[in-house]
């Protein structure tokens, strides 16, 4: 039953991460990954983590989506671009991509190497308790960093158009 | 009873497409969510260890990594718009003016 589970979101995820490759409309685009973040989520609840999956859907597939769909409103872009020419450049791309995934597939497989008994790595409750005493201060200073960027996102495109 | 090592493989084919994403778009705003697609592999490889070892880390640094992600969005997005603004386009292939 998992794995039902498991294939039919990861073949959803990869695929609408492909779509998008394809895909030249931004905001098909910006659709595309709703549905791949929105998968990605489920694919944390079959990895026992509950709240990153709910913070998945809320926050990347909710506000972060949502934030590239005002972007693109507000380029109000024409048409899309003329199809590229296969170039030298893709074919290199290619190949260095084919390099780099065997690469991290390789390390995925050594990074397993001692691993203990898979189980449920903690409740809620435990995830709680660990953000607030041993990531106390990185916990604060996320907090900053995002007053920062609300700071920073106002003064960079806050100003009018002209001034 | 999935192995952590299907996820893994599953971030590390997320992390290529990611990779793909960015540097076959020619648009900032397409390259960009190229950039989200990899820190969600990142995420998803974070867990899948997480419960490899059963430690409850990996779930705290995915949140961690949740909000950055949020943080440079908003700071992206307002950098992209600044480039629309001043030229009228974001598609990378028309900003060439940083080569050295």
């Amino acid at each position: 039953m998992a794995w039902v589970v498991f294939i039919t979101v990861s073949v959803l995820c990869i695929g609408s991460v492909a779509a998008m490759i394809i895909s030249r409309n931004q905001a098909h685009n910006a659709l595309f990954l709703v549905l791949a973040f929105a998968s990605l989520g489920g694919l944390f609840g079959l990895l026992d983590a509950p709240f990153a999956a709910a913070v998945q859907v809320l926050v990347y597939a909710g506000a972060i989506m949502v934030l590239f769909l005002f972007a693109i409103m507000m380029f109000n872009l024409r048409e899309p671009p003329p199809r590229e020419k296969r170039t030298l450049r893709a074919v290199l791309t290619a190949a260095l991509g084919i390099v780099l995934l065997a690469e991290l597939a390789l390390a995925a497989k050594r990074a397993l190497a001692g691993s203990v008994s898979p189980g449920a790595p903690s409740e809620i409750a435990g995830l709680g308790r660990l953000l607030f005493t041993d990531y106390l201060y990185a916990f604060e200073i996320t907090s900053l960093l995002i007053l920062a960027a609300l700071v920073g996102a106002l003064a960079l495109a806050g100003k009018k158009e002209g001034s | 009873m999935i192995p952590p090592l299907a996820f893994l493989l599953l971030a590390v084919l997320l992390f290529g497409l990611g990779v793909l994403a960015f540097f076959v778009k020619k648009d900032l705003l397409t390259q960009f969510m190229a950039v989200e697609i990899m820190l969600n592999a990142g995420n998803l490889a974070f867990l899948a260890l997480a419960k490899a070892f059963g430690r409850a880390e990996g779930q705290a640094l995915v949140l961690f990594v949740i909000t950055v992600a949020a943080a440079e969005a908003v700071i992206g997005l307002a950098i992209i718009v600044l480039v629309f603004r001043q030229r009228r386009s974001i598609r990378t292939d028309e900003l060439k003016d940083l080569k050295g």
